[in-house]
């Protein structure tokens, strides 16, 4: 089974195409990266994954749940971090994640079980009680990937996670998430910053609405720096 | 079931919590109709005669005749309060985690909605509670009949700011929302005059006031007051209420427009 199977996807704002007959698998505990420049259709397609929008042409599989035909299903498999921070800032981190888990259905025992592994899981325990407003940016962060665990999802999306954060918080978020994808968790990582990728991560370049390359990151490179090749493969039009 | 449960608990919660983190929010809610009522009903007794209209059995003061509009005028005010808090959560992304939560996406909006009107009610009682303190009452039992009737005039109103919220594309919009439907709707209604004054002047004005749905709201909570139920409002508030809870929902399904404004 796979974690996010993307076939054929087609989506358009208007008279603009955003993403063009896109299609990409991602296994299950593989780290995928998602590379594209600003506009590329990263969002877009973080968009259709979480079924914000529904495309009109083509299909997507989280965890071999159907999007379309099985969506609650699909959605209880997914953990998302957006790119703009969902936190509620005047709650404490224990609340936030209380409040999300309560979305998802989960109450009592088995819900402050599940915040206290989290919370020890990214390391912030100690943060529980502070208001969301008072945490810098890393923490803030760790907050909304412990939160977006809280369900113990099969695939984990998050779309530009480090924006904003200073160089040390930057490398921590991420190879902490590249220890959960070790750990068999399914991790779709958007980013247009390719110091943030692994030889050994898959790497799927998405470039004017449409994938210019899917492979292992060592082979995409073909032995240059990856930041090198990236800016060479999306220097032409698609 | 239970997790349908759980999740509407930590909707209103989270309401309720927002609602005390924004104390001024709640003395604004509260001064807006005492002013009318204690300023605008002194000033404007003597230019307005009222005879006995049901569900009135004697002559009654301007003051105690615009009370059941006032009610109705916080729940239009919260109702538009609420959508703007959508906006606001929406521009904020925190409307992204409530619709990708597996639970269904039309009773997460319901839970919004009905977290919304709970606030609004509360708000009603306390300016209840400050006009009795004015000597403005009603009978004691009308106080228990009018819950009932908070709840379908606050849920309409709330679907209808629910509606707005799924079309206005950015917070700034928000001030037209003021100019084209709140002040229309409260103006053009009975909340301020009976309906028959209005006709006095003006036909067209009285049958555009007779359609409006928070007429129906407004007469809906001024007969609860009085322990009568007005079957007719209450039809027409739970009609108006289900049309705009449908459009809101096509609104914000995936299908919708609602949050696709925001890419």
């Amino acid at each position: 089974m796979t974690g996010i199977r993307v076939a054929d996807l087609t989506y358009n704002y208007g008279a603009k195409t955003a993403l063009d007959g896109v299609s990409f698998e991602v296994g299950m505990g593989t780290f995928c990266a998602l590379l594209g420049p600003n506009g590329a259709g990263k969002s877009t397609l973080f968009n259709l994954l979480t079924r914000l929008f529904v495309a009109p042409k083509g299909r997507i599989a989280i965890a071999g749940h159907d999007l379309d035909t099985a969506p609650r299903a699909a959605l209880s498999k997914l953990g998302i971090v957006f790119q703009q921070s969902t936190l509620d800032l005047d709650l404490t981190v224990r609340q936030n994640l209380s409040y999300f888990a309560s979305l998802h259905g989960l109450a009592g025992r088995d819900r402050a079980r599940r915040i206290d592994h989290v919370l020890e899981r990214l390391d912030i325990m100690d943060r529980s009680r502070e208001k969301a407003r008072t945490l810098n940016g890393g923490h803030r962060r760790r907050t909304e990937i412990a939160r977006a665990l809280l369900h113990d999802p099969a695939v984990l999306l998050l779309d530009e996670p480090t924006v904003g954060l200073d160089a040390a918080a930057r490398a921590g978020i991420t190879d902490h998430v590249h220890g959960l994808a070790a750990d068999g968790t399914t991790v779709l990582w958007a980013t247009h910053l390719a110091d943030e990728v692994c030889p050994d991560d898959q790497l799927v370049v998405l470039h004017q609405a449409r994938v210019l390359a899917d492979g292992l990151a060592r082979d995409v490179s073909r032995g240059q720096p990856l930041q090198k090749a990236f800016l060479a493969m999306t220097a032409e039009p698609a | 079931m239970k997790g349908y449960l759980t999740a509407l608990i930590a909707i209103v919660m989270r309401e309720a919590l927002r609602f005390v983190h924004q104390r001024e929010r709640f003395v604004a809610a509260l001064v807006r109709p005492l002013v009318w009522l204690l300023v605008f009903a002194a000033g404007f007794r003597a230019a307005l005669g009222l005879s006995i209209i049901p569900p009135y059995q004697t002559y009654i003061t301007y003051e105690t005749y615009i009370v059941p509009g006032l009610c109705g005028m916080i729940l239009l005010f919260n109702g538009m309060q609420s959508s703007l808090s959508l906006i606001y959560d929406r521009e904020m992304g925190s409307m992204k985690l409530l619709l990708t939560s597996p639970m269904p996406r039309w009773w997460l909006l319901m839970c919004k909605l009905l977290g919304a009107t709970a606030i609004s009610i509360l708000q009603v009682y306390a300016f209840l509670a400050i006009a009795a303190a004015f000597g403005i009452t009603m009978p004691v039992l009308g106080y228990v009949t009018v819950f009932p009737a908070l709840i379908v005039a606050g849920l309409m109103l709330g679907a209808l700011g629910l509606l707005l919220s799924s079309f206005i594309k950015q917070l700034e919009n928000f001030a037209g929302v003021m100019n084209f439907v709140i002040f229309p709707m409260f103006f053009l209604s009975s909340a301020l005059y009976p309906l028959w004054k209005m006709a006095e002047s003006s036909e067209l004005l009285h049958d555009i006031c007779a359609a409006n749905p928070f007429t129906h709201a407004v007469e809906l909570i001024r007969f609860a007051l009085y322990t009568q139920l007005n079957l007719s409002a209450l039809g027409w508030t739970i009609l108006a209420a289900g049309i705009f809870t449908t459009a809101a929902l096509w609104g914000y399904s995936p299908e919708g427009s609602g949050i696709r404004r925001k890419g």
